[in-house]
């Protein structure tokens, strides 16, 4: 059996575990019917006369960091409190086999989720002519951003047997990676610190590498700025699963 | 090699505390070993060593020639292990979590679903294959763990208290199957019955406070109790063995 097939065979548990309890699914329409608003009331399409995906965009991050959480907070601290974490653990699988297919399945319904905002899309193309391909690296934006909540809503639900703590340590860490980009904080933080470190500290945001490519420029920083979070979290989870799983 | 386990060495320590002190266990192919000792002794904590779920401190195992340290895929690939308290997936039905770990050892859809009816039918689940595994009873959350365990016929078993919670009658078809699935494979129990030493193992080892402190035959258990003793004899033997005073003196005699 190769490691494709080990994930392919967790990817499947948890990509169903989702549809087997309502919450997810709760999750999921609360986070379309915002995406709707976010395009067409707060967005003020119809007032600004121009059709494009921007406000949605601009909805997304915020809205991540419900959806998030929700998706990432049950991935290990469910195993861990039902004592499954001790089956997963010594079936022929290694750490890395889960990690991965537990990511892959959560990231899968995020996706899923953001593929069902299409609509919208469809919406705005017919009301006006958009640029089609930044709107397509808007949605480049949108999946990578969720990785890299996600790695690190995974990473954080292996610390703990409680959900509930899982999603708010999510939430508020996801916070802190969106508004450590934000002038405010930024003005905040340059009255004490060097002009490097704030720089270091803004080029860790994740509002900032979003951003840009929310716009429509798709630069290979941001991915791979994307691509770094989300591969650092996920190693780090395995670390955490071995270090924390007997407790 | 007909050694299918050997355990060398075995200490883990949680923290300062020192559960397991240096357990050597080699049990070979027809081998049904039963573990014994009082809450506490550092059972559990061994059988997550032989199966990999704890890292031991010091020591090592190998699982049919193979080094669980070295090579943990290959070595989790030769035993079904029932844990503590037969955790499972409740939000599933028997048959979805059955399936669950039968393509997790590799079959595909068509052997898996072959492996799933032949381990049901073993354990006589099958008015219970469409449930939810949450809502099932102790006992047949202990057979849906057995079957786990099983579907794959591994040389090896590792059942952690695998008649904790069943009815006599359960616990007598339990055993049945257990010594049917002996022959050929390497089989540790652990178990707070001492009947169910005398009735289904050939080599009772009892652990406490972390040391083996006998290794034999149920017969040779039996035969430490003083003649005079007529009724709970291998009760007997456990106190005597087990209780810290006389542990204690046990050990200093050694
Ligand atoms: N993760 C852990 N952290 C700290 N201590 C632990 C941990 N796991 C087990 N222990 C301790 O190690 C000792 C042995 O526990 P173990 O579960 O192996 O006992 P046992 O022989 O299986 O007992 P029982 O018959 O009650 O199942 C106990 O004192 C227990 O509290
Ligand atoms: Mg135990």
């Amino acid at each position: 059996m190769t490691a494709t097939q080990r994930i392919a065979s967790v990817f499947r548990r948890e990509f169903t575990a989702y549809f087997s309890s309502p919450l997810a699914g709760i999750f999921l329409v609360i986070y379309l019917f915002m995406s709707g608003i976010f395009t067409f009331q707060l967005g003020g399409l119809y007032e600004r006369g121009q059709a494009d995906l921007r406000p949605f965009f601009q909805g997304q991050p915020w809205l991540n960091l419900f959806l998030v959480p929700a998706l990432s907070m049950r991935l290990w601290a469910e195993d861990r409190r039902t004592g499954t974490i001790e089956l997963l653990l010594t079936l022929p699988y290694s750490v890395w086999d889960l990690v991965l297919g537990k990511f892959l399945a959560a990231w899968a319904f995020a996706c899923v989720a953001l593929a069902l905002t299409v609509p919208l899309w469809v919406t705005v193309g017919w009301l006006g002519s958009p640029d089609h391909g930044a709107i397509l690296v808007g949605y480049l934006a949108c999946a990578l951003l969720s990785a890299g909540f996600l790695a690190v809503g995974a990473f954080l639900s292996a610390f703990t047997k409680n959900q509930v703590i899982a999603f708010v340590l999510c939430g508020v860490a996801s916070f802190l990676l969106l508004v450590t980009g934000f002038p405010v904080v930024l003005d905040f933080v340059s009255g004490w610190l060097p002009r490097a470190a704030v720089e270091a500290i803004s080029a860790m945001s994740a509002m900032t590498h979003f951003e840009s490519m929310m716009r429509g420029v798709l630069d290979g920083r941001d991915v791979l700025y994307f691509g770094s979070i989300t591969a650092a979290f996920l190693f780090l989870n395995g670390v955490v699963v071995e270090w924390k799983k007997a407790e | 090699m007909n050694d299918l386990i050997v355990a060398k060495g075995l200490r883990k320590s949680f923290g300062s505390f020192e559960a397991v002190r240096g357990v050597d266990l080699t049990v070979p192919a027809g081998q049904v070993l039963g573990f014994l000792g009082p809450n506490g002794a550092g059972k559990s904590t061994t059988m997550r060593m032989l199966t990999g779920f704890l890292e031991p401190t010091e020591g090592t195992v190998t699982l049919s020639g193979i080094s669980l340290a070295d090579d943990p895929i290959a070595a989790k690939r030769t035993f079904g292990y029932l844990p503590e308290g037969a955790p499972a997936y409740g939000d599933m039905r028997v048959e979805e979590f059955l399936l669950f770990a039968a393509r997790s050892r590799g079959y595909d859809d068509a052997e898996a679903r072959r492996r799933v009816d032949a381990a049901i039918d073993r354990l006589h689940l099958g008015p219970y294959r469409k449930q939810l595994v949450e809502t099932l009873s102790k006992g047949y959350k202990r057979r849906t763990g057995l079957a786990q365990a099983i579907l794959h016929d591994p040389p090896i078993l590792v059942l952690d208290e695998p008649t904790d919670g069943l009815d006599p009658n359960q616990k007598h078809e339990v055993r049945e199957l257990i010594r049917r699935l002996g022959g050929e494979r390497a089989i540790v129990l652990s178990t707070h019955i001492l009947e169910e030493v005398e009735a289904v193992c050939t080599r009772a080892v009892i652990i406490n406070e972390g040391r083996i402190v006998f290794d034999g035959t149920p017969g040779q258990l039996d035969a430490k109790a003083s003649r005079d003793v007529t009724r709970n004899r291998l009760d007997h033997v456990f106190r005597m063995l087990t209780t810290s005073d006389v542990a204690r003196r046990a050990g200093a005699a050694r």
